[in-house]
């Protein structure tokens, strides 16, 4: 089993090499969604090492946590971490999106290891989770489903079909993070089609909410530690992230959700997030 | 093939969907690995026989199809069997994209029943006739897709669905129909059954009009028209070898379907026909129209597909044979 790692200096140091082979992985590609990737990568760090209970050398092993990933085109953060917490070499990350990869441009279950579910049309993702948890809970075992949705993709009625069901099934082993980034491909959120109130809407569902900064490590991790305390009903993690988070020219900007940085903007991202690691590393934690 | 004793005298009349809901309740007892789903239909479906033995494995989403095939691949990838059941315009129509991705795409083993389909819906109008949904699932990779043509085929077909690892289809009918074939009669998923040999013209059914058609070759044959019944229960993958049999003994094909035409069993007959350059072929079933309200009877004979209908296309058709 993957050893978990609690010291939060050591996971920005991950979460910021994340950042970087994802920059990496998209010039290379010279295709995908490079926002929402980069601001997904202190959530990911959490989750692959420290949150869930699995194994990189086993990645079948029956008692896994499972982490369904439903906005899959953020796909680079998930394989960047992937391949990071050991279950591919980190070389085939430059494979993104070619021809013959295991890395597809929206994953594909049974190519590349670790990935629990094909994904890419959004709001079909909770739905997958909410069936895992359903056979956790009859089998009475003890992993739990880790689900990772968009805030866009809450547009999908699907979404609200499984929300539905969670809470019928007061599916306390299912914790949901919602990436709030608010946007979307064609602007912001609120102006393409409002979403909010979702705390109050989720609350209304049945679930249990919990509003967390997505790129605060501690708070991410601490929120699915009280989502496992939470018995009967299912956990709703909005965590609030900057799109692009620490890429200065890419964060809060709606025009880099859909696109791969040129050879120059891979330069400039790459030598941001190396004075950011220097920072990290001054740190006295 | 094994079939019952006086073909024309059936003593049995019972909706497909019946054999299919039994079925559901022979795979709960054998293994605890199996699930069932319903959106809101349990009843019409027949998986509340399922629901009635086997609670904990049954799960009632609500009239939610979208999220029945997903919940349904979440459980699948869990390793376990899974059932899906609902009216088919409603899944796979409503949730085509879930079951294209969900499903086929993850490769899961989740199998889908649809209760009513056809014309055969019958009084519930044109919105309820699922007349597309073979087109829509034999195009999907992955998928096998199934139409069974009685109670006792249905069984069968839903047992060889949970064996095979691949998601299938099964289409059934929610009308009472006669039960003509029996325990005995062979079912190989991919492999057609020949119910009647003939020289004259091969006549392709599933579903309902198979029975249907065999009673339109003995009408046939009274007009010296030896016209040979196969029974295309499995529609993907096709039966190419029983289709180029029997292509190049009658050299004439006849499809018979409660389907459109377009996209359907005939439409995966012809692909086969044309790139063997075959024989000539007529496609029958619904020519590309919403059609109505109506009983089972009076719609099959309205559009041509009860034994009379069938015997009036099939003449029709002899007049394209070389």
């Amino acid at each position: 089993m993957m050893k978990k790692i609690s010291n939060i200096k050591k996971l920005n140091l991950i979460a910021n090499t994340i950042r970087q082979d994802v920059v990496k992985m998209l010039h290379e590609a010279k295709s995908g969604h490079s926002a929402g990737a980069i601001g997904l990568a202190d959530i990911y760090t959490a989750l692959y090492f420290n949150v869930l209970y699995h194994d990189p050398k086993n990645p079948d092993w029956p008692d896994r946590d499972r982490h369904v990933l439903s906005n899959g085109h953020v796909c680079p953060v998930l394989y960047a971490t992937l391949a990071n917490a050991g279950y591919f070499p980190k070389e085939e990350l430059m494979t993104l999106r070619k021809p013959g990869s295991r890395l597809q441009g929206h994953p594909h279950r049974g190519s590349l290891p670790g990935i629990e579910n094909s994904s890419g049309p959004l709001g079909q993702g909770l739905s997958i989770a909410v069936g895992m948890a359903l056979v956790s809970r009859a089998e009475r075992k003890k992993w739990r489903v880790y689900c990772m949705v968009s805030d866009g993709e809450q547009q999908e009625g699907q979404v609200w079909e499984a929300a539905m069901l969670a809470a019928k099934h007061k599916l306390g082993n299912l914790t949901v993070i919602m990436d709030r980034n608010n946007i979307q491909i064609d602007g912001y959120t609120e102006e393409v089609m409002p979403i909010e109130p979702l705390a109050d809407k989720y609350r209304a569902f049945g679930w249990h909410v919990i509003d967390v900064d997505g790129h605060n490590i501690k708070q991410i991790i601490d929120a699915c530690n009280e989502s496992r305390a939470v018995y009967e009903r299912p956990t709703m993690i909005i965590a609030h992230t900057i799109p692009g988070k620490a890429v200065s020219f890419m964060e809060q900007r709606f025009e880099w959700h859909g696109k791969p940085p040129s050879k120059k903007d891979m330069e400039e991202a790459l030598e941001e997030l190396q004075n950011v690691r220097k920072l990290i590393e001054e740190e006295d934690i | 093939m094994k079939l019952i004793k006086n073909l024309f005298e059936p003593e049995l009349l019972k909706p497909s969907r019946d054999g299919f809901g039994k079925a559901l309740v022979e795979l709960g007892e054998k293994s605890e690995d199996f699930w069932v789903l319903t959106a809101d239909v349990s009843e019409s479906t027949r998986t509340h026989w399922f629901a009635e033995q086997f609670p904990k494995m049954f799960v009632q989403v609500g009239v939610a199809e979208q999220n029945l095939a997903g919940v349904a691949a979440g459980i699948a990838s869990c390793g376990k069997t899974v059932f899906i059941s609902a009216y088919g315009v409603f899944s796979p129509g409503r949730n085509w994209d879930q079951v294209r991705v969900s499903i086929c795409y993850n490769n899961v083993n989740v199998n889908l029943h649809a209760s009513h389909t056809g014309l055969t819906v019958g009084p519930d109008g044109a919105s309820h006739q699922a007349l597309e949904d073979i087109s829509i699932t034999r195009c999907l990779p992955n998928m096998i897709v199934m139409s069974p043509c009685d109670m006792e085929e249905a069984k069968k077909a839903a047992h060889a669905a949970a064996e095979n690892i691949l998601p299938c289809y099964i289409r059934t009918s929610r009308e009472k129909t006669p039960v003509f074939t029996t325990p005995e009669t062979p079912f190989e998923i991919g492999k057609a059954n020949v119910y009647r040999d003939g020289k004259d013209v091969a006549i392709f059914a599933h579903g309902v009009p198979v029975y249907e058609s065999l009673k339109a070759a003995e009408k046939l044959k009274e007009k010296g028209i030896d016209a040979a019944v196969i029974d295309c229960h499995t529609i993907k993958p096709i039966d190419e070898k029983t289709i180029l049999k029997y292509g190049k003994q009658c050299g004439l094909i006849v499809t018979v379907e409660e389907h459109q035409v377009n996209g359907g069993m005939g439409s995966a007959v012809a692909e086969v026909v044309a790139e063997n350059n075959l024989c000539p072929m007529k496609i029958h079933g619904v020519y590309d129209k919403f059609c109505e309200s109506g009983s089972a009877k009076e719609l099959l004979h309205k559009y041509l597909l009860d034994a009379e209908g069938i015997e009036k296309v099939v003449e029709d058709s002899m007049k394209m044979k070389k």
